[in-house]
């Protein structure tokens, strides 16, 4: 590629020389990290921070849904719920240019398709695996997507929706479209060799990406700490040369303050950066998970501490808005919830002959 | 990007028009050219793998091409072959038409991951919204002392997987036009080269000098643009006696041996696995009553068992004895016993022999 050719030659000294710290070459390594610790949470309107609440309660609301139709036999298969998390996929995909910007994530990826705006009936409807839903049913939970939004999915396979991430960063390069991809993955995909060879492409070629783990702490049942040599996964990409940043992925301003920086240094042509976003999830890896590898003591101090949703209703709170305010928010978003569900439960299943539909572009 | 021409099949292209603007290539030559022609007309067409840029390819099949189009349009790859099968479905979902080449198709099993969970599925379930419309090239076969890892056909491995297509060329003419409509084609598709015919075709005999393809009608390579649809079998040699269902190297090597045995069988070079001209496969046997499958992969659950099962379900009444399939021996592709494992001159021929006394 023309461009990432002459990055190609030696890409560390030439980084660090556009840097007035030319002295340090592993400058660009941590500048992010600094310039985000010292700004900060984003400076959000109240009209923002209600936008927040609502997206993230509609989130969570829509999530505990699932997993009582889960419970009640009308989702099958695999259910992977984003509660907890919501901070992550709402502070960052705020940040996003829709339409332009490209989003592509794993198997748990309800929260990521709401955080866009995208209709929770033709989500809930994917997930009872109707007609309706948004893959006509046939994709399920984990595989959903929206060609509107230039959300690419929803992948099953842990790890493997990186190396797509760094196609999609390639064709916005190609393309010369001003894009960038970002590519959602979890700590335990971190630790798939793919990810490594997409990581060396990205820095090699300049691309535009911004690689986002969702550390929440257990790839499936097993800790970060049993499974991953390197716990700080904001560090992996320094084999790479690829920045990192590690950011509080339980607070929504917070979030959404390191995406404007890591944003804005992929959208300034300065190569691929790696974000670690710590979060928790409250439930189960799946809705067959009894998540006995970890207290409920540990559990329940998250949520009572760190809660993202409980933060900011705090901060809103305290910027005059009133319980009632916020109690309103809640009954508007259990209806668009529940409106959701029947019609999740109400809607055809696909016809018999949608199995063979799609498979191949050409009849066969 | 409009079609320049209809597609051709064997049978659509005058003779006159061939002898007037076409020009003798082997394979490697005829897969340049498909992927310089399409370079030139389509923007979205990318070129991209292992030493295919500067080096031009292993086998020179990518030669001259990054000089020609830059290094945005024909660019080397770090060696990370599910990275680019990932990153080449990712630009195929954005609208690009990524052509990589995986440099052995032994290498190719690291990006299993990506063919098979992602470019053969993201269509399916993405209920339409987003397609893989990727070509991957890869030498494929044996017959060149690779040893295990640079022999393997590993065709019936794709074959089996629904959402992909599987295309194996024989002679150049058909390798330009076939690996034309391939990139074209919205669906991802698995394009083999057979290694052993790169440079002449291959009558089975290692022990006798290779002819070139300048010898052979099928190096006549029309100029320009021109597509061979996929799903269309290619009659390589008419006859009665029986029906020889194969494809790669494997067709000269049955043609050497019907041409040697003074046999008058039908030879199906099949061009395209998945989709299979099943039509073609039927009115063959039909008329024949006897069946042959030859290919050089190994035989437990090899595309033959396929064919042979395709067969007796459609031409079960027409049948004058049981299929016939010669393959490789279900081993590791070996280095010194290549010529054992290889299903040449002498198995064919047993297995025609057999046919015929049916």
């Amino acid at each position: 590629m023309a461009r990432a050719a002459k990055s190609t030659k030696k890409p560390a000294p030439s980084r660090a020389a556009q840097d007035s710290n030319a002295q340090d070459l592993d400058f660009v390594l941590h500048s992010l990290q600094e310039e985000h610790e010292k700004t900060g949470r984003y400076g959000a309107s109240v009209e923002e921070m209600l936008h927040f609440y609502e997206q993230m309660l509609l989130i969570r609301r829509f999530e505990e849904k699932a997993g009582q139709l889960y419970g009640l036999g009308l989702i099958g298969g695999f259910c992977h719920l984003y509660i907890g998390q919501e901070a992550v996929a709402v502070g960052l995909q705020s940040a996003l240019t829709d339409g332009l910007d490209s989003v592509i994530t794993g198997y748990r990826d309800h929260g990521h398709m709401l955080a866009y705006g995208i209709d929770p009936k033709a989500i809930m409807a994917e997930l009872t695996g109707r007609q309706a839903g948004i893959s006509h049913g046939k994709g399920g939970s984990m595989h959903m997507f929206s060609s509107e939004h230039k959300f690419y999915g929803g992948h099953g396979i842990v790890g493997a929706q990186v190396s797509l991430g760094g196609g999609l960063a390639m064709a916005h390069k190609y393309r010369e479209d001003g894009g960038f991809c970002l590519a959602y993955f979890g700590d335990g995909a971190a630790n798939q060799g793919q990810v490594y060879e997409t990581f060396n492409m990205a820095s090699l070629w300049n691309l535009p990406i911004v690689f986002v783990i969702e550390n929440n702490g257990y790839a499936m049942g097993t800790a970060v700490k049993r499974g991953s040599a390197e716990t700080e996964f904001h560090r992996r990409g320094t084999a790479f040369r690829i920045p990192g940043m590690d950011v509080n992925g339980m607070d929504v301003l917070e979030v959404r303050g390191a995406a404007e920086i890591a944003f804005k240094h992929v959208r300034d042509g300065k190569g691929p950066v790696l974000m670690e976003l710590n979060t928790y999830r409250y439930r189960g890896h799946s809705m067959s998970d009894p998540a006995k590898y970890r207290t409920r003591e540990e559990v329940q101090d998250v949520r009572e501490h760190k809660d993202p949703i409980e933060g900011l209703k705090k901060l809103l709170l305290e910027q005059g808005q009133t319980e009632e305010d916020l109690k309103a928010i809640d009954k508007r978003i259990r209806a668009v919830v529940t409106e959701a569900a029947d019609f999740s439960e109400s809607s055809p299943e696909p016809a018999p002959a949608e199995l063979y539909t799609d498979v191949l572009v050409g009849e066969y | 990007m409009a079609r320049m021409s209809a597609d051709l099949t064997e049978d659509d292209i005058p003779v006159s028009q061939l002898e007037a603007s076409s020009r003798r290539m082997n394979m490697i030559e005829a897969i340049n050219d498909a992927l310089d022609i399409m370079l030139s007309h389509d923007p979205s067409v990318i070129v991209m793998g292992e030493d295919v840029g500067y080096f031009g390819g292993v086998f020179r099949a990518t030669a001259g091409l990054q000089a020609k189009y830059g290094k945005t349009r024909v660019f080397d790859t770090p060696i990370s072959e599910c990275g680019i099968i990932g990153a080449a479905v990712g630009m195929g979902a954005y609208g690009l038409r990524p052509v990589p080449e995986i440099q052995f198709a032994d290498y190719i099993y690291p990006g299993i991951d990506q063919l098979i969970s992602e470019a053969a599925r993201l269509r399916y379930r993405s209920a339409g919204e987003f397609i893989a419309p990727l070509t991957v090239r890869s030498p494929f076969g044996g017959g060149i002392f690779g040893g295990q890892t640079h022999s393997q056909s590993p065709e019936a491995i794709f074959t089996h997987v629904a959402g992909l297509k599987t295309v194996i060329p024989a002679t150049p003419r058909d390798a330009k036009g076939l690996l034309i409509a391939a990139i074209e084609d919205n669906d991802p598709v698995i394009f083999f080269e057979p290694k052993r015919i790169y440079n002449g075709p291959f009558s089975g005999y290692y022990d006798k000098p290779v002819e070139p393809w300048k010898n052979h009608p099928d190096s006549e390579v029309p100029e320009g643009y021109y597509r061979i649809p996929l799903g269309k079998a290619r009659v390589a040699r008419s006859g009665d006696a029986m029906t020889i269902l194969t494809y790669g190297t494997m067709v000269h090597v049955a043609q050497a041996v019907c041409q040697a045995k003074g046999v008058d069988a039908e030879i199906l070079d099949l061009r395209t696995l998945v989709p299979l001209d099943v039509e073609a496969v039927e009115n063959s046997v039909q008329k024949t009553g006897k069946c042959l499958v030859v290919h050089e992969a190994t035989r437990t659950s090899g595309f033959g068992a396929e064919l042979a099962a395709l067969v007796q379900e459609r031409c079960f009444y027409h049948l004058e004895a049981p299929v016939e399939r010669v393959t490789g021996f279900d081993t590791p592709y070996p280095h010194s016993l290549e010529w054992a494992y290889f299903p040449g001159p002498v198995r064919i021929g047993d297995a025609i022999d057999k046919l015929l006394e049916a």
